[in-house]
């Protein structure tokens, strides 16, 4: 079977403990949460840390604070998430989202931070050392190759967060905690388009909380595609908020892709041009739908065929934009996820 | 605790399994859960070419890493075998050349998994890469040969056979169709990945653990490629955390650990990664079709001629056996006047094909079954009663000489027409709604035995315990479909036991008389027979004993629930089946029996006619009911309605678990599994990236139980294992034509698929999605076989 190579663990009770031991251990150190991604990864050897540094015993990363909004601890799992009555009241979208991640066992270990920083994937990665080595190892370990476009000079791994792109609609912020101090940054900065450097977080920070703005009347949805209704990733995501006025007429807009690059893809400076100002009929979601998928640039290294989740992209924009305006959606609720 | 019924009391009632509890608890001990003191663990190295020839390998590095006790290579196991005698292709660990990324070529055992794998990485090995074939098309236009013995290049295997006047049949026909299908490979996705322990004893004896379907023939592959005598060989089956088919070949694995049981003079452990159990493989084959069809305006089937063309893989595994059963029960199903079946098999560098859960028939059946609606809609008739029209006479022969017995066919039509209200849906639904029918036929196990033998197929020993306790000894093994609790039941039956008087040892070379393996559907039939056949004179023992005792007429005698009694008393018992069984020990000596079956020399006389051939067939029916987005080509199954003809069901309950696990397994190759390559490699070999149905995937089912009392089945019994896959699979097609009007005539039925069909009928193109040529190439003149006088014409 499948061995999970030796490791050493440390368990720390505060933020300042486990800066400290990931300064002591460098780059040999990773943090873990739920580790639901990590230890699949580490017996495939895609990583290889000497050192873990949990982070479930620390209390400041589960706390959920009401305020100007809420803030949700990053240690928060996925279940939690998904059932929990403030989250479901104000935000609904993201509890939809975290209850879409994988399955129900792998929600109950894995958390709402550790989603928000999943590695990318890319079937080509996302093997066992034994299968990339036959290949050829590829850029994003071991290897200088994106075998996705052997032209690329960058790895292509594709963004596989649900949560990411609901919180980024939603105008949420994370804050990190590092050996320097805290930073807060708007969530969409957490992520750059690059498979293999993924996150402006650097690999001392800690993902402490996600800060999300009060709801002041957004409107929301996620859709997610993929082949089965449970454990898989997402091979397309739509993340939408709409700012509707009472008379139907849309105030502020905001959109972002999932799983279509390595990034959460933001297009909502094409949604707010389009929408802003208008009341939205199915005519109007139709041709936000025609040019918003224009970005979606899916590429042969998920599930289903690039063409037809480019397709996708344009009916579950069509799908979400619909049912965060209260319309009837085109495609059917069995296509819904 | 035994009910009356009728006249059986264990037979026929929904008994939870015998072994459920250890299984629910985590008793049961699986291969992997095998521990034995000094054991040391094995891994083994893989080729990472799709085809080269090995110019050197050097294991000495491995050798030196502290903690490694041995490292093998081909030289060490230079004997070729295979499953099946005229494929003996097979090496445990490659010596000359690699077939497919995945192949073995070292092996090391270790004092601990994680020294074994990482010794793996120091063996030193040179290959020279040759040119790879991945598809049959690449297979058929390469010059290199992936093995030196094939038919012609490539093809492994040429079949071609003509039964009756094909010429003759077309000239009858009032209407011809010809369509062209692909059904792609797939795996069988066993949750326990395959395992084995190998020990030798003190007295240089080898004892094999193993997660096997056949222990007999693991027990022959060790014999042969070992050059150790079999009776210095035990092998002993664990039960299977699945099989499915997927555990039916001897296999490296096994081989190896053996091996260096024999070198390091310790036990050693393999358990299979997950990607490992991928190129193991053995699964369904990738097989395209080209059948061509007359009818009469009535519907009468004149003539078929049907041909396949199987992608094999690296190796013969069972692919012979595979290739004729693409064509073997299109007769059976349905009665053809006139039929031409040509196959070839082609090798290419992927892990090898075999068995899967309805072997080599699941892909025709998509096929025939899908033709048969186009034909009814083309005729204007529906195509419940298109099927009705071909439903066999019971005890006839096909026109290939195949014997079937009893036909429940019709009713299964019936019950499942009835239930879905197909009639009234088809055509009737909301757009995006649909309904569709399917059919199928298996055999109840193979007629005859993979090597050529005149012995029994299934053996069975009974020994009782003069406390009453009675232990049945049978070479099968339970994969989870319930045989050994079938073992129990039959002897509980005939006996006349309480069920927890009985015990069932399985699948010991050592122990248990052969059982030739839990494949091909056999194992309820004839372990069901060789039981009874062990069990009767032993009956007949314990009642002359008890007559004569109690001076009681042996004719008034009875025994239930562990209990005598005379018939004309039923409320007070005679004596208890202990006491009896103490009085026949003394009147006949120690109480023991052996019973065996071997099914019926029946079939033609062609060459080829020794794969179709079975006591019985079963037959199935399906209506599936399915709900598209016609936006995304996304659909979702809402129901299925099965009916099964099962002969007798000797437990109901164990037969709806396998005829919904086969709709559960149908469903998984119609909507999504399938086994793809990428620049030589599996492109997802993993339970994540490999599809597979999950429950939210799995409608309600609605599952009848059609008993037709087979005269060759114990009680009437026939198969449940395989058939009800069948169906499943051109239900779900022919429900999605019914819905949107598109036909995808290629395996897995994907979103995409669907979709790319939508979009052809909205650009007002043939609304089909599917293979539309097949290779060019010059089949062998077929042999010719004269219809059977008995066969029914029409």
């Amino acid at each position: 079977m499948m061995r999970l190579p030796a490791f050493d663990y440390y368990a720390p009770k505060t933020l300042d403990e486990a800066l400290a031991l990931k300064q002591e251990h460098g780059k040999e150190a990773m943090y873990v949460a739920g580790g639901t991604d990590l230890y699949p990864k580490m017996k495939r050897k895609q990583m290889t840390p000497a050192v873990l540094i949990g982070l479930s015993e620390i209390d400041a990363l589960r706390q959920v604070e009401n305020g100007q909004g809420l803030t949700v601890g990053a240690n928060m799992t996925l279940t939690e998430v998904a059932n929990d009555p403030q989250i479901d009241a104000h935000y609904p979208a993201l509890a939809h989202a975290a209850g879409l991640v994988s399955s129900p066992p792998l929600r109950n270990a894995g958390t709402i931070g550790g989603n928000l920083c999943v590695d990318t994937r890319c079937t080509y990665y996302d093997q066992t050392y034994q299968w990339r080595k036959a290949l050829g190892f590829c850029m994003k370990k071991d290897g200088d190759i994106c075998w996705v476009a052997t032209s690329s000079p960058r790895c292509l791994a594709v963004s596989s967060s649900d949560c990411a792109p609901v919180v980024i609609a939603l105008d949420g912020e994370v804050r990190l905690a590092g050996p320097d101090g805290e930073r807060t940054i708007p969530a969409g900065n957490l992520y750059v388009d690059d498979g293999m450097e993924y996150l402006t977080k650097s690999p001392d920070e800690i993902l402490v909380s996600i800060h999300l703005p009060p709801r002041n009347g957004w409107q929301m949805a996620y859709w997610k595609l993929r082949r089965r209704g449970s454990i898989d990733f997402p091979i397309l995501g739509v993340a939408v908020a709409l700012k509707l006025e009472a008379d139907g007429v849309c105030r502020d807009a905001r959109m972002v892709l999932g799983a279509v690059a390595s990034r959460p893809l933001d297009v909502s400076d094409d949604l707010k041009e389009m929408l802003v100002g208008e009341r939205i009929t199915p005519e109007l979601v139709d041709e936000v739908a025609q040019k918003a998928y224009r970005p979606a640039k899916p590429l042969d290294n998920t599930d289903m065929h690039l063409s037809y989740r480019k397709k996708m992209a344009k009916k579950y924009i069509a799908g979400a934009l619909s049912e965060a305006a209260g319309l009837e959606s085109p495609v059917s609720p069995i296509s819904r996820q | 605790m035994t009910d009356k019924n009728g006249d059986l009391n264990v037979v026929g009632q929904p008994w939870m399994k015998v072994d459920a509890m250890s299984k629910v608890t985590g008793e049961t001990i699986f291969a992997d859960d095998v521990i034995l003191p000094r054991m040391a663990y094995c891994k083994i190295l893989r080729s990472p070419h799709q085809h080269a020839l090995i110019r050197h390998v050097d294991v000495s590095p491995a050798l030196e890493r502290p903690g490694v006790l041995a490292a093998i290579t081909g030289k060490d196991l230079p004997i070729k075998y295979g499953i099946l005698p005229v494929s003996q292709d097979e090496e445990a660990l490659c010596s000359d050349k690699v077939r497919f990324v995945g192949d073995p070529v070292a092996a090391v055992a270790a004092v601990d998994e994680e020294t074994a794998e990482a010794a793996l990485e120091d063996i030193i090995v040179e290959y020279e890469p040759l040119p790879s074939m991945m598809s049959i098309d690449e297979a058929l236009a390469e010059d290199v040969q992936i093995h030196d013995y094939a038919d012609e290049g490539n093809v492994h295997k040429f079949v071609s056979l003509e039964f009756g006047d094909l010429e003759a049949g077309f000239a009858q026909a009032d209407h011809v169709r010809e369509d062209v299908f692909f059904y792609e490979g797939n795996t069988h996705l066993p949750m326990e990945q395959h395992a084995a322990v190998a020990n030798v004893d003190g007295n240089g004896r080898l004892t094999l653990w193993s997660s096997t379907q056949t222990p007999h023939y693991v027990h022959r592959a060790l014999e042969k490629v070992l050059e150790i005598p079999r009776s210095r060989i035990r092998v002993i089956a664990t039960p299977n955390g699945g099989g499915f088919g997927g555990k039916s070949d001897p296999f490296p694995h096994e081989i190896v650990v053996s091996k260096l049981a024999m070198i390091t003079g310790r036990p050693v452990k393999v358990t299979l990664t997950r990607e490992e159990v991928f190129y193991s493989h053995r699964g369904r084959h990738p097989v395209l079709m080209w059948v061509k069809t007359g009818m009469k305006e009535d519907g009468t089937i004149t003539a078929m001629h049907f041909r396949s063309h199987l992608d094999g893989g690296a190796y013969g595994s069972y692919g012979v056996a595979s290739t004729y059963y693409t064509g073997a029960l299109q007769t059976v199903t349905y009665p053809i006047a006139n039929y031409k079946f040509e196959a070839l098999r082609a090798f290419t560098n992927k892990p090898p094909c075999g068995p899967k859960r309805g072997h080599g028939t699941p892909q025709p059946r998509f096929a025939v079954e899908v033709q048969m609606d186009k034909f009814a809609e083309d005729l204007g008739l529906s195509p419940a009663d298109l099927r009705r029209r071909h439903i066999h006479p019971p005890f006839s022969k096909t026109v290939n000489h195949l014997t079937v017995t009893t036909i429940g066919l019709d009713e299964c039509i019936d019950k499942v027409v009835e239930a879905s209200g197909y009639e009234e849906k088809r055509g009737q639904m909301p757009e995006g709604k649909g309904v569709g029918l399917g059919c199928g036929s298996y055999l109840s196990g193979a007629g005859l035995p993979i090597y050529w033998n005149d012995m029994p197929h299934s053996g069975v020993q009974i020994k009782i315990d003069r406390g009453g306790g009675v232990t049945v000894l049978c070479g099968s093994i339970d994969i989870g479909q319930g045989s050994t609790s079938v073992l129990a039941y039959v002897v509980a039956e005939e006996l006349g036991l309480d069920l927890d008087d009985v015990v069932v040892y399985t699948g010991d070379t050592d122990l248990t008389p052969v059982d030739l393996g839990s494949y091909s559907s056999r194992v309820t039939l004839m372990t069901g027979n060789a039981a009874i056949a062990a069990a009767r004179p032993l009956r007949e023992k314990i009642l002359k004993a008890v007559a004569e005792e109690t001076d009681t007429p042996e004719e008034l005698l009875t025994i239930h629930d562990s209990l005598l009694y005379r018939t004309d008393n039923e409320t007070l018992p005679l004596m208890t089946f202990a006491e009896a069984a103490a009085l026949a020990e003394a009147r006949f000596g120690t109480l023991g029996a052996v019973g065996s079956y071997t099914p019926p020399k029946r079939g033609g006389n062609y060459k080829g006619a020794g794969v179709g051939p079975s006591p019985n067939y079963s037959y199935s029916a399906c209506v599936a009911e399915v709900t598209v987005d016609p936006e995304t080509g996304i659909y979702r199954v809402d129901k299925l309605w099965i009916a099964h003809d099962i002969g007798k069901a000797i437990n109901p309950l164990l037969v709806i678990g396998q005829v919904e696990g086969s709709a559960y397994m149908g469903l998984g190759e119609v909507m999504m599994e399938e086994m793809v390559y990428r620049r030589g490699l599996h492109e997802i070999p993993s339970m994540l990236d490999y599809k597979s149905p999950t429950t939210l995937e799995t409608p309600e089912m609605e599952t009848f139980l059609v008993e037709t009392d087979d005269p060759e089945g114990p009680y009437g019994a026939k198969e449940a294992g395989q058939g009800p896959l069948l169906p499943i699979i051109p239900a779900v097609a022919n429900a999605i034509y019914d819905a949107v009007g598109v036909r995808v005539d290629e395996l897995p039925i994907s979103p995409e698929k669907v979709l790319a069909g939508l979009e052809r009928k909205a650009r007002g193109v043939e609304p089909r999605v599917g293979p539309d040529k097949i290779p060019d190439v010059q089949f062998p003149d077929p042999i010719r076989v004269d219809r059977p006088e008995e066969a029914p014409v029409r």
